[in-house]
């Protein structure tokens, strides 16, 4: 017998490794605090572009929104879902069912935006997406929970393959990642193009994951004598094919531009100018783009690393804002207790911050407000750090995203 | 010796002869905790991360088999257990299958997967078969990628729980809770029969001296094959369970990051004793859990759990502890 | 005979950026080879020692002002010395144990250095900019440009490829180190001291990588996954070569690169899976390797 007890003593020494994780915490009780989690990339990719710099984005919504002067109290948590979407969905439940989560924002990463938001559906609480691409949060998985913020990439697609043709660039030659995005991006930009009389003269589909080198495809681009080079594809295969454009030289002459259909201003400032000029991209914001937007960004203060706001961190500051706005409208208890209503009253009321100007939400949780198309300027016309972008062209906010009735989304039919 | 092989390797027991239900005694004693605690215990952590520790803890458990029980390291173990997820997710949101045949699926997909993978790798064995199944999931990756059915990086979503035998709603995570429970009990005690079948017998002289049982007599391919099959069938299963608890499938689980994520839970549990993978797998679990706000120092402490495993704690958690008692575990 | 000659002016640039890629392979895949002819392990830590050959030239550069040039010895010997370090406190452990125990000491100690170097640069990566004076090199031919640089990286690589083959092969040292594979006691018995022979093996091994992090510095993004993005393609390589011979890994590594360059230009989509599909038919074929002995 003494061996029996001996193991279990063993068994039980285990325990308290597997343990600690309370079912239900008093915390998730409290009736006057709102709870917004911040959940995105700390450690990954897109960690400049959202991460810590998202957070504080967050605070500094609350602050501004004055709503804890009407005695309302506002927690943020914060969480890393390392571009997992088992890991994103874990902790949103755990937010949602334990700590009392009444908001999730931010969700970079369109595979864990889409997990987080079955769950947030599930559970009726909100969703305020920035950080995400994909254009199914407002098409095929809309949700009334969610409102989806700053970007996708119908979007981008209309605003750098329609403008870009308008702007003179007529033909075009596409580099893309050999995956679903990769195609989708190449296939709406192909049609704003088309669409705009503009005309495609051929493609190269490049592996994804594993393909650094890109100036073989580049070079058959280039061959091509196409006017613009459509990179579809994003992240580090952005980076590497706008490095490597600049090493062969792919544009000198001035005869061939690039257009980068999903590249932040966190991307331009990793390349640098030397290497990023005369690139074209869309973006909802910059930080230097008017008197409103500098004003947002020196309020926002620091952020680690040295790096000015993203257009995803513009976008949780303004969806923060305007939630917070809605629960103050219709009182707290009534805002914790339905996520659809709280969405419903976002829908129902205009938004207005410095970040995206005037602007409203639609049916199918599009938030609408302008598009712009930037070039990155040359060094030589950087006047200081962070001046980075001019002003190519504005698609306004009605024309900026995907009609209502294209994305297929069950809330608009009904 | 036994250090220098890669598993635990035997321990001398006492009471060997006297068994119940083929386990030792105080195997027999740990079981019982351990079902008591699978019992108990949602009624008091939070089920969803239970359900993860229950699926990792099959996933490590069918990886243990080859790595504890025939010597053989895979490092591509993610793509049984991921495409066992894509498949039992497809099937059961498309073709609507009730929860227990998309697992089922999902499993038998994974053991064809292994079939030629494994009719491959073993042609070569130690590093190089550990290359070999890390270069050709790497391929499994890439198909994902690609595949249709598998939505890309956007992975398949929604994923519905469904109905268990047409009739018994999963909706509810307790409900869910029960049915992995069984999945994972059901795993457990099947590898556990299969490694003191005489079957098991003949993998651990594999493990111990290939060539001897070669001169005995003993088809040792075959016996490799059958194995690797088995573990990737299982793999599948835990996947597919996975798809359904959380209800996605996506490119995470057929990285090659997981691989080395199974790799660490059973060095971290015990290489080659039955309940190492299990207890190693809530280690690890519970670890990212906590560590979910503090993103890179993640991976920094996964690898150096991995040193310090390999330096100084190669029997792992329930290693040392039955090295402890002088029990085997 | 008009179409072949557009043929081949289409495909022969192509081919020679993929024997410019095949270098990168080959000096991965040579210090893989030279670490584990003489320790037996996989040194899975090989792509983040690559990577921190890149980050440690940046850093010279950036924090110190040292140029490429002198980057290029010292990267490599400050990797390697850490390589050392490395080796002496923790993989010396486990030579008498099994292999496999030093893969997976290997693969912690990658995901420690790439999780720090995450929490220190992000991952967004960093511009490392070559000098000016590759510019020389440029070749332009009709439409085909072909940076000084990449010129660069095919003759440096080369140079050290074909200088770690004459080490190992024709001087005093490599017999050593090839008698040391052979039979270590009797080596040891006749007074070499194998211990420090095995840790310069691995820290030479190491600096092999750091060399070649410092020459792709200028070409990829510097960021924390560049080795990861590697390795993987790199272990097929080695597993194609077989671990047989020092020229054996470097011919394969070459010749890989030139399949992928062919690939680029018939079957894009196919260039990250070619290396996989060679490996299983060399598998089913020569299960020992194109080089290896069995």
């Amino acid at each position: 017998m003494t061996l029996n007890r001996r193991t279990l003593i063993a068994g039980a020494a285990a325990l308290p490794a597997l343990g600690g994780l309370p079912f239900r915490s008093a915390k998730a009780q409290a009736q006057n605090v709102i709870r917004i989690g911040v959940l995105n990339d700390q450690s990954g990719l897109y960690r400049d572009l959202s991460g810590p710099g998202s957070t504080q984005a967050v605070r500094l919504a609350i602050q501004e929104s004055g709503i804890t002067n009407r005695g309302i109290q506002v927690e943020v948590v914060q969480a890393d879902h390392q571009n997992r979407p088992d890991v994103g969905s874990t902790v949103a439940r755990q937010w949602i069912d334990r700590d009392g989560v009444d908001v999730i924002v931010d969700v970079p990463t369109s595979s864990v935006a889409l997990a987080v938001n079955t769950v947030v559906r599930e559970r009726n609480k909100v969703y305020i997406n920035s950080g995400a691409a994909t254009s199914d949060l407002t098409g095929a998985q809309c949700s009334p929970n969610t409102v989806h913020w700053t970007y996708d990439t119908w979007m981008l697609a209309q605003s750098t393959g329609g403008a870009m043709v308008r702007a003179g660039g007529k033909s075009w030659f596409f580099v893309t990642a050999d995956y679903a995005f990769g195609h989708a991006l190449e296939r709406d930009t192909s049609n704003f193009v088309r669409s705009q009389g503009g005309e495609i003269l051929g493609n190269v589909r490049t592996p994804f994951p594993g393909t650094t080198d890109f100036s073989s495809f580049l070079q058959q681009a280039q061959r091509s004598r196409a006017q613009v080079i459509g990179l579809a594809n994003a992240g580090g295969d952005t980076i590497n094919s706008i490095k490597q454009a600049a090493e062969f030289r792919i544009t000198r002459g001035g005869r061939t531009k690039l257009a980068g259909l999903l590249v932040f201003v966190t991307d331009v400032h990793a390349l640098g100018l030397e290497t990023a000029q005369g690139l074209v991209l869309s973006e909802t914001f910059y930080w230097d783009l008017n008197d409103r937007t500098r004003n947002f960004t020196q309020r926002l203060g620091a952020l680690p690393g040295g790096i000015r706001p993203s257009m995803v961190q513009a976008g949780c500051y303004s969806g923060v804002l305007h939630y917070l706005k809605a629960v103050a409208d219709m009182g707290v208890q009534a805002a914790k207790a339905s996520g659809t209503e709280a969405v419903a009253r976002m829908k129902a009321m205009p938004t207005a911050d410095d970040c995206f100007g005037e602007g409203s939400i639609r049916p199918d949780g599009r938030k609408l407000h302008p598009c712009y198309l930037f070039e990155v300027k040359a060094p030589s016309e950087s006047r200081g750090a962070w001046d980075y972008y001019k002003l190519l062209g504005t698609t306004p906010a009605d024309q900026a995203f995907r009609p209502l009735a294209e994305g297929g989304c069950a809330l608009v039919r009904s | 010796m036994a250090d220098t092989t890669i598993t635990a390797g035997s321990l001398p027991a006492a009471n060997e002869a006297e068994t119940i239900f083929g386990f030792t005694r105080p195997q027999f004693a740990a079981f019982l905790v351990m079902v008591a605690f699978i019992a108990v215990s949602p009624f008091f952590l939070f089920p969803p991360y239970l359900m993860k520790v229950l699926c990792f803890g099959l996933f490590a458990l069918a990886f243990n088999l080859l790595i504890g029980y025939v010597g053989l390291l895979s490092f591509g173990h993610a793509a049984y257990f991921g495409m066992g997820g894509y498949i039992a997710g497809y099937t059961a949101k498309a073709w609507g299958l009730s929860p227990e045949l998309a697992i089922i699926l999902g499993g038998a997909v994974g053991a064809l997967l292994g079939l030629p993978f494994g009719w491959l790798a073993i042609r070569r064995s130690g590093i190089y078969f550990a290359m070999i199944t890390l270069a050709l999931a790497q391929m499994v990756y890439f198909f994902c990628l690609q595949a249709p059915f598998t939505g890309g990086e956007d992975g398949i979503q929604a994923i519905p729980r469904g109905n268990l035998f047409g009739m018994f709603s999963l909706q509810s995570d307790m409900a869910m809770y029960w049915l992995v429970a069984a999945v994972f009990l059901l795993g457990f005690l099947l590898i556990h029969r299969v490694i003191h079948s005489p079957f098991g017998q003949v993998m651990k002289a594999i493990r111990e001296n290939e060539p001897r049982a070669i001169s005995l007599g003993y088809r040792t391919d075959d016996y490799k094959l059958i194995a690797f099959v088995l573990s990737a069938g299982l793999a599948g299963i835990a996947g597919g369970t996975k798809s359904l608890v959380f209800g996605i499938a996506t490119l995470t689980d057929v990285h090659w990051s997981m691989s080395g994520e199974v790799v660490l839970m059973t060095l971290v549990g015990g290489l080659g004793t039955i309940f190492g993978p299990v207890v190693g797998a809530g280690v690890i679990i519970t670890m990212q859990n906590y560590l979910a706000e503090f993103g890179a120092w993640v991976t920094v402490i996964q690898g150096a759990i991995f040193i310090a495993c390999v330096l100084a704690f190669r029997r792992g958690v329930v290693g040392e502890i039955a090295n402890l008692f002088r029990v085997r575990l | 005979m008009e179409d072949l000659l557009f043929e081949l002016q289409l495909v022969l640039p192509q081919v020679i950026l993929g024997v410019i890629n095949g270098a990168f392979y080959a000096l991965l895949s040579l210090g893989l080879a030279v670490i584990f002819g003489m320790l037996n392990v996989i040194n899975f830590t090989h792509g983040a020692q690559f990577m921190m050959g890149a980050f440690v030239a940046w850093m010279l550069l950036n924090w110190l002002g040292i140029g490429y040039w002198p980057a290029l010895l010292l990267a490599p010997l400050i990797v390697g010395a850490i390589g050392v370090v490395i080796e002496r406190t923790m993989i010396a452990r486990l030579y008498k144990l099994d292999h496999l125990y030093g893969l997976l000491l290997t693969f912690g100690c990658a995901l420690v250095i790439e999780g720090l170097f995450r929490n220190e640069f992000g991952s967004s990566g960093l511009s490392y900019r070559p000098p000016p004076e590759f510019a020389a090199l440029d070749l332009e031919i009709g439409d085909f440009f072909l940076p000084g640089y990449r010129v660069w990286v095919l003759i440096a690589a080369t140079i050290v490829c074909v200088a770690t083959w004459l080490v190992i092969e024709k001087t005093k040292i490599g017999s050593y180190l090839r008698a040391a594979v052979e039979r270590p006691q009797l080596v040891q018995a006749f007074g070499i001291n194998v211990p420090l022979m095995m840790t310069l093996t691995y820290g030479a091994g190491v600096a092999l990588a750091g060399f070649a992090g410092v020459l792709a510095a200028p070409i990829y993004s510097v960021h924390p996954g560049m080795g990861a993005n590697f390795i993987i393609t790199v272990f097929a390589v080695v597993v194609i070569g077989g671990m047989g011979s020092i020229m054996g890994s470097i011919v394969t590594g070459f010749m890989l690169g030139f399949v992928q360059g062919i690939t680029d230009v018939f079957y894009s989509e196919a260039s990250a899976t070619v290396v996989f599909v060679i490996m299983a038919i060399v598998l089913l074929t020569r299960p020992a390797g194109l080089f290896g002995r069995a």
